[in-house]
């Protein structure tokens, strides 16, 4: 007989939440959104520098789409959601 | 003419009469749209929590108007379940917050008359949202699909009839960029 472990959680556990794969939001490219109102959006929403947002928005532009944030999926259900409230055109998926 | 300028950190913007007016049927169509097909909120029920799980409830098919699906599009691009459940927790929302977006701009123009409009930071925010939600719809009923097209659309005959349309949609491109060259 043994008295049970007081480390109830296992390192693996810890290890199985880090590696599992993020979510991403994925802003696509469309015809109408101005350049200069999404790279607004990314700066505005998402707290980015101008630099960043200017460069997730050519990415946009060039590429068809970019991953502009990531996180858990309810977190990226709501960047989703806000993206919207704004006009992009927004997807999640994981990534 | 429409101008646009600074004020410490409120925008300025005046309208010409006629110009207002046809921003602000621009924004009553959008309204109009944006709650059809949206049943009225539950409000009547005395208890809260019944309320609050009749509010949640909201559509799982996209909408059938194809700008209303531009504005309210699926939140995934292969998985129709979750994306039927992202719609029913999200695109009642959605909607309404697009509507308190055009009606801010709508009274606003409504009330000023000819007069000039001071837009604090909170209000730009709404009139950029509003203005793009009006770009998005008139571009999807114009069916503009590729950004390169800009050429030919600009080249549209005087008595085409899309032409008075593309002229709007590119006015409200004007606008929008306006008010965000002079919020930084």
């Amino acid at each position: 007989m043994t008295t049970a472990p007081s480390e109830l959680e296992s390192p693996e556990v810890h290890e199985a939440i880090k590696l599992s794969p993020p979510w991403v939001t994925i802003v696509w490219n469309d015809p109408v959104n101005l350049m200069d109102y999404v790279t607004f959006v990314f700066q505005t929403y998402f707290g980015y520098s101008k630099q960043k947002a200017e460069k997730l928005m050519l990415q946009v532009h060039q590429e068809g789409k970019s991953a502009v944030s990531n996180g858990n999926r309810e977190a990226m259900e709501r960047d989703v959601e806000a993206m919207h409230s704004y006009g992009l055109w927004a997807t999640c998926e994981k990534s | 003419m429409t101008r646009f300028r600074k004020r410490r950190k409120t925008v300025v913007v005046s309208f010409a009469e006629h110009e207002a007016d046809i921003l602000a049927n621009l924004l009553r169509n959008l309204v109009e749209l944006l709650y059809d097909g949206m049943p009225p909120r539950t409000t009547d029920t005395s208890d809260p929590l019944d309320a609050l799980l009749l509010d949640s409830e909201g559509p799982t098919s996209p909408p059938e108007d194809v700008v209303l699906q531009r504005l309210l599009p699926d939140a995934y691009k292969e998985d129709d379940m979750a994306s039927a459940e992202f719609r029913r927790f999200t695109e009642r929302g959605l909607r309404e917050g697009k509507v308190t977006d055009a009606k801010r701009v709508l009274s606003a123009l409504e009330e000023s008359g000819a007069d000039e409009i001071a837009l604090e930071p909170d209000e730009q925010l709404s009139w950029l949202r509003a203005l793009n939600d009006l770009r998005l719809a008139i571009g999807t009923r114009l069916g503009i699909e590729d950004e390169n097209d800009y050429n030919s659309w600009e080249k549209l005959p005087d008595d085409d009839p899309r032409r008075l349309t593309y002229d709007l949609y590119d006015w409200l491109g004007y606008l929008q960029s306006a008010l965000l060259h002079n919020m930084h």
